[in-house]
């Protein structure tokens, strides 16, 4: 499923430090006594979260990958396969605001093309690729589940929804600020409620708990 | 149309407290030690009496399906596994229910693994998802603050311990047996049934797996009663549901509304009607990415509901409505369905992943017209050929959306490829 692609740089070594490493065994304790491998989802996220710094996105070496599968005691293989499998997971360097757009049907249908475009004209780089400075990375992404908000993006953890081209625009000179850009609906809706005004849900709630 | 007081999810826009107090004020945490005292075999019987099937796409019964789990706890632990996998395209109701009624799924994951023996149970969450997970996390740490869950959870003597384990970014890991696989910390590819997750699945132990909506729904049926969920919708579809409907629509949303509400009332009274009218209307796609399309005839009249869609060869899926206006491409909109899932196939049955690549090039030159008028039956002998054939249901999603596309679009497909040819001659005369 994977398709990353460009040169994998060499990292010489990985541990999680004090504050990593903690979490670690927090996930680890989730999962009951000899089904540690459970944890190797998790475990591969915060090595990718530990490798993120102020000038790329995480990533994950082969090196942090063999350490996972070491604290786990997993063959290593086992580890890649998982690494290489799930699409969150990357195994090249990204840039440090990883822009991904979804270009499934209902982002599609609402005008994702535009935000592709609106995306490339602000970084200047094209899907797939890395910006020189390392600021920006370009993918498109499939259905992230906020159809009812379409179109939109997710860049790190958060969502960007109801975007326009202006929008979208917007929140990339944000970022290349330094700054946060408010995340969800651009649109001025709350949630995911029409836009237009509630339809259900008027009456005063009425909990019998309350 | 369903009344508000007959709403469970009344935060799900997130306009109130999603978390403990305010979550106690909507009526969550209500008596659920009283709900426990009725024991496992109640439980079971009121959630078969109210007639609720499952919300994840298949529909099956969800009183039934927990009353497989084994009877008595044996050397094996039971396990309930929560998929909030979320990745239908379409699809956005379970994040709402994450982020904006947690105390709903965390209550109802306690009730569910009560009820099947399981004294742990675990939420699958897709990884992209981060603040959802957040949300839910921080109403499971309130939860265990309070007592609710843990040891002797809500007083009741049960001790229960609920985890989230996070995804990372793959659509099969949805299918129950590769979401299971997907725990257990190897890549998701689905299992061969039999066994069934009720006698095998988690680490081997008997495991329900089951959709977030379907679990968060559970207790507040428990406290009003059966008879009260399964006197809405109409006979064998019963209950409210979530809707999200998005694409070619004024407002696009998320709503609960009673099941077997008319197609046309649910986009016209919450979402403004189709863009340019109902008379712009060409098609919609009721279920998620996977079911059949209808074009505008069938949407005139149908009912959303499990058996309204199946008898016009859909199905409600997901209740996630997609609406494509006249200046659609149809044939571009099917094809990038296709795409996704020649992205999405895990690889393992030869039929799904050779399969969604044949299909996701066929339609591509659909697209253009560069296809043959042969190859549409070629197409659809090809669909015929993946469908049924592979361990999960990837395949047969893969198909369903290219049979519906020829099945009410022929002409479409015919014209394109018409007009391709007649092009290079066009430019000659």
């Amino acid at each position: 499923m994977s398709t990353q692609t460009g040169a994998i740089p060499e990292v010489a070594s990985f541990v999680f430090t004090p504050d990593y490493l903690a979490q670690a065994q927090a996930v680890i304790a989730k999962y009951p006594a000899g089904r540690q491998a459970s944890a190797v989802m998790p475990l591969l996220d915060l090595a990718q979260r530990q490798m993120a710094s102020d000038k790329s996105g995480g990533w994950l070496p082969r090196v942090a990958m063999d350490y996972i599968a070491d604290m786990l005691d997993m063959p290593a293989i086992r580890v890649y396969e998982v690494a290489t499998f799930y699409t969150m997971y990357k195994t090249r360097p990204v840039g440090k605001h990883h822009v991904e757009i979804c270009t499934n049907l209902p982002c599609w249908l609402r005008g994702s093309d535009k935000i592709v475009a609106a995306c490339e004209k602000a970084t200047g780089i094209k899907l797939g690729e890395t910006s020189a400075d390392g600021m920006f990375t370009l993918s498109h992404a499939e259905c992230l589940g906020a159809c009812v908000n379409a179109p939109m993006i997710q860049i790190g953890d958060d969502y960007f929804e109801d975007l326009d081209e202006t929008s979208t625009a917007s929140i990339l000179s944000e970022l290349k600020l330094g700054n946060k850009p408010k995340t969800g609906s651009q649109i001025g809706r709350k949630t995911c409620e029409p836009a237009s005004g509630l339809t259900s849900l008027t009456e005063p709630t009425k909990g019998r708990g309350a | 149309m369903l009344k508000d007081k007959d709403r469970i999810f009344t935060n799900i826009y997130g306009l109130h407290d999603p978390f403990l107090s305010g979550a106690r004020a909507r009526g969550d945490w209500d008596g659920t030690k009283e709900i426990l005292e009725r024991g496992r075999d109640k439980i079971i019987d009121e959630m078969k009496a109210s007639g609720l099937r499952g919300r994840g796409g298949a529909g099956f019964g969800t009183g039934l399906k927990w009353s497989f789990m084994p009877k008595e706890i044996g050397a094996r632990p039971h396990y309930l596994v929560v998929n909030a996998d979320e990745g239908e395209p379409g699809t956005c109701k379970d994040r709402e229910i994450l982020r904006h009624e947690p105390h709903k799924l965390v209550e109802g994951c306690l009730i569910a693994s009560f009820a099947m023996g399981a004294h742990a149970a675990y939420i699958y969450v897709r990884g992209e998802f981060y603040r959802e997970t957040q949300a839910l996390q921080r109403a499971i740490d309130e939860a265990y603050d309070n007592g609710l869950i843990g040891k002797n959870a809500c007083g009741s003597g049960w001790d229960f311990d609920l985890y989230v384990h996070r995804g990372a970014g793959a659509y099969i890991c949805g299918e129950e047996t590769a979401l299971i696989e997907s725990l257990e910390g190897k890549k998701g590819q689905p299992r061969l049934k039999p066994p069934f997750p009720a006698n095998s699945g988690l680490y081997g132990c008997p495991t329900t797996v089951n959709n977030v909506e379907s679990i968060a729904v559970a207790p507040e049926i428990l406290r009003r009663g059966p008879a009260w969920f399964a006197g809405i919708g109409r006979p064998n579809n019963v209950g409210t549901k979530l809707f999200n409907i998005s694409g070619h629509v004024n407002n696009p949303c998320t709503v609960e509304e009673e099941m077997s509400i008319p197609l046309k009332e649910l986009i016209e009274r919450h979402c403004g009607g189709v863009t340019g009218g109902w008379d712009n209307l060409l098609a919609v796609i009721p279920g998620g990415a996977s079911v059949p399309v209808l074009p505008k005839s069938i949407c005139d009249t149908v009912l959303m509901d499990f058996d309204a869609l199946r008898e016009v060869r859909s199905g409600l899926g997901t209740a996630a409505v997609m609406v494509m206006d006249k200046s659609t491409d149809i044939v571009a909109a099917i094809s990038r369905l296709s795409a996704f899932y020649k992205h999405e196939s895990c690889g393992q049955c030869t039929p799904c992943r050779e399969g969604t690549g044949w299909m996701a090039r066929m339609m591509s030159r659909m697209v253009s017209g560069a296809a043959t008028p042969r190859e549409i039956d070629l197409l659809e002998q090809v669909t015929r050929q993946v469908e049924g054939h592979t361990i999960c249901a990837l395949g047969d999603a893969a198909a369903w959306p290219i049979q519906g596309l020829i099945r009410h679009f022929r002409p479409e497909l015919e014209r394109r490829i018409a007009a391709a040819k007649s092009r290079p001659l066009a430019a000659a005369e």
